[in-house]
C-alpha cells in the first residue's frame, strides 16, 4: 500500500533521513523504531507532506505523493497524529473532531447552515469510538495530556484514512494510559479495517503490537522484517536493543 | 465587525483593513457622482469592488504567514491610498469628493439613520451565521492550527483568502453606508492610521468575541466624544486604557465578561481537566 524507496532529505548539512526504505501492505500493524533522531518524525513529516523529499520515492496505492501538498495526501487517504499534541486548544473536543469529519466530506466550504447540524454523526461515533463521548463539549485545550493525545487520534480519524500514521502515540502517558491506548489502537485498527503506521520507544508495545518493525538509525533503514526477525538481526541488537 | 472576522476568528494579521472599507466607500462615490446608473446599483457596486480587491490583496499575501501577511498588506493598502491621492482628475486627491447626491429616501438624518440600522443588522446576522457555519469553524481552527488543518485535508491558503473575500465585502459595504451618511468621501478612509483604529477596535472590545468589536467601537468613539471634551489630546487617555487592557483584559471587555457570564462552560472544561 505505502511504499518508501530510498528517500533523502537534508536540512543545510544534517542529512536527517539519508536513504530509508519501507514497505507498509494492506491492513498491517508496522511499527518504526530508532534511537532520538534517528529520523522516524522527519520521515513522518515526508510521507504526510509536511516537508518535502529531496531524493526517492514515496508510493501510496501505485501514486508518487512525494511532490503533493499535505491537504491532497489527506484526501488520497492518509491521517496521521503527532508526537507533540497538535489540536486546536480553543475549540471543544467535538468541533476538534468535526472540523476534520467536515474537511473528509468536503463541507468545510459551507457558509450558511449551521455548523452545530451537519456531520453529527459520524463525529459523535468517532469520539465514542476512542472513548471521549462524556467530553465532547470540553474545551480541548482543558483536557489532560492524555486526553489530548486521544483526540489527536480522534481528529486523524475524522478523514476516514486508510492509512493512519501515529508519531509516538503514548509519548508522555503514565503506564496504565500507555497499554490503555495501545488495545485502543489495536481495536480501532480491526474495527475500521486500517493500516497503522507507528513510532514508539517503549520496546515491550513495539513487539507485541506490530507485525513488521522497521529499524532506523542515524537516517537510514537498517532492517524491515517480522518482530522475531528483527530481535535476531545482529546489527539491530549492536546499534539499538543492545546485545544481552 | 469584518476585520474582526479574520482577525479574531481566522488569526491572520490584517493591518490594513481600512482600504476595503475606503475602496467601498470610493466606489458608490465616483459611480454616483460621474455616472448616471442608478443609485442602486452604486451600492452594491462597493462591496464588490472591494472585495475584488481584497481578492487581490489577499492573494498576494495569505503567501506570507503572520507578521509579513500584516506587513506587505500595509505596503499594498498604501498604494492604493497614494494612488487616489494623487489622482486628482478621477478622485479628486486630497480634496476628497464632496457632495454626494443622494436619493430622497435617504435624505432625511433619521431615514438614513434607519437605513444604515437595518443594513448593519442584517449584516451582522449574515456575519454570525457564518461564523457558526462549518466555513467558520474551519475559520477558527485555521486559527487555531494552521499546520494540522493542512494535514486534515484543508487547503488552509484558499479558505484564509475565502475568509478574506467575505471580510472584505462587509467593509465595502461599510464604506458604502458611510457615504449615505455622511455624502462625502476623502482619502483618510484609505489612510493607514484609520485601519489601525478599527484594530484597536477588536482588541478593546475582545477579539475573539463576536460582539467584542461593537463594544470596542462604541468605547472609542465614546471616549473621542466625551474625552475630546475636554482636552484634545484624547489618544492620551485611549493609549492608557490600552494598555491596562494588554495587562489585564488581554482577551479584551467582551472576552472578559463572557468568562465571568458563562461559567458553566469554564466549569466543564475544567471537569475534563482532571
Amino acid at each position: 500500500m505505502l511504499q518508501v524507496d530510498s528517500v533523502v532529505k537534508s536540512f543545510d548539512d544534517f542529512k536527517a533521513v539519508n536513504g530509508a526504505n519501507l514497505a507498509v501492505g494492506k491492513g498491517e500493524i508496522v511499527a518504526v523504531i530508532g534511537p532520538n533522531g534517528a529520523g522516524k518524525t522527519t520521515l513522518f513529516n515526508l510521507i504526510t507532506g509536511a516537508l518535502k523529499r529531496d531524493k526517492g520515492r514515496i508510493i501510496f496505492k501505485g501514486e508518487d505523493i512525494g511532490v503533493l501538498p499535505p491537504y491532497e495526501i489527506c484526501k488520497k487517504g492518509i491521517s496521521r497524529s503527532y508526537q507533540i499534541v497538535n489540536i486546536f486548544p480553543r475549540l471543544t473536543v467535538f468541533k476538534n473532531a468535526q472540523v476534520a469529519v467536515l474537511s473528509h466530506q468536503r463541507r468545510s466550504n459551507n457558509l450558511f447552515r449551521p455548523a452545530q447540524d451537519i456531520a453529527v454523526e459520524e463525529t459523535r461515533s468517532i469520539l465514542e469510538s476512542v472513548g471521549l463521548s462524556d467530553k465532547e463539549k470540553s474545551i480541548a485545550g482543558a483536557l489532560s495530556h492524555g486526553d489530548q493525545k486521544i483526540l489527536e487520534i480522534a481528529i486523524a480519524l475524522g478523514n476516514e484514512p486508510e492509512l493512519l500514521i501515529l508519531d509516538e502515540p503514548t509519548a508522555g502517558m503514565s503506564p496504565e494510559e500507555t497499554s490503555a491506548t495501545m488495545e485502543l489502537v489495536k481495536r480501532l485498527a480491526q474495527m475500521r479495517g486500517l493500516t497503522i503506521l507507528f513510532c514508539e520507544h517503549d520496546m515491550d508495545i513495539v513487539f507485541s503490537v506490530a507485525q513488521s518493525i522497521m529499524v532506523m538509525h542515524q537516517g537510514r533503514t537498517l532492517v524491515q522484517g517480522k518482530p522475531e526477525e528483527v530481535r535476531n538481526n545482529p546489527f539491530v541488537q549492536e546499534a539499538y536493543l543492545g546485545v544481552e | 465587525m469584518s476585520l474582526n472576522l479574520v482577525v479574531g476568528h481566522g488569526g491572520l494579521f490584517q493591518f490594513h483593513h481600512g482600504v476595503f472599507y475606503g475602496v467601498g466607500a470610493y466606489t458608490v462615490a465616483l459611480m454616483l457622482k460621474k455616472t448616471l446608473l442608478p443609485m442602486w446599483a452604486g451600492f452594491i457596486a462597493g462591496p464588490i469592488v472591494a472585495a475584488m480587491i481584497g481578492l487581490i490583496i489577499g492573494w498576494l499575501c495569505v503567501r506570507l504567514s503572520r507578521l509579513y501577511f500584516g506587513m506587505l498588506q500595509i505596503s499594498l493598502g498604501s498604494l492604493i491610498w497614494v494612488i487616489v491621492f494623487r489622482w486628482y482628475s478621477f478622485t479628486g486627491g486630497d480634496d476628497g469628493i464632496p457632495g454626494i447626491p443622494m436619493p430622497s429616501l435617504l435624505s432625511s438624518l433619521k431615514n438614513s439613520y434607519y437605513f444604515i440600522l437595518i443594513i448593519l443588522v442584517i449584516c451582522l446576522i449574515i456575519m454570525y451565521l457564518i461564523l457558526k457555519s462549518p466555513f467558520g469553524n474551519t475559520l477558527q481552527a485555521i486559527r487555531d492550527n494552521p499546520q494540522r488543518c493542512e494535514a486534515i485535508g484543508i487547503n488552509v491558503k484558499r479558505h484564509q483568502l475565502i475568509a478574506i473575500v467575505i471580510a472584505t465585502f462587509f467593509a465595502g459595504i461599510a464604506g458604502v453606508l458611510f457615504v449615505a451618511l455622511e455624502r462625502c468621501v476623502f482619502t483618510d478612509l484609505l489612510f493607514w492610521t484609520f485601519s489601525l483604529e478599527i484594530f484597536i477596535m477588536c482588541l478593546l472590545g475582545g477579539w475573539f468575541t463576536f460582539a467584542g468589536p461593537i463594544l470596542g467601537a462604541a468605547i472609542m468613539v465614546a471616549l473621542r466624544t466625551f474625552v475630546g471634551i475636554f482636552t484634545e489630546y484624547w489618544t492620551l487617555v485611549l493609549g492608557i486604557i490600552l494598555i491596562l487592557i494588554i495587562f489585564f483584559l488581554p482577551e479584551g471587555v467582551m472576552g472578559y465578561f463572557e468568562k465571568i457570564f458563562k461559567p458553566r462552560t469554564r466549569e466543564e472544561a475544567e471537569g475534563g481537566n482532571r
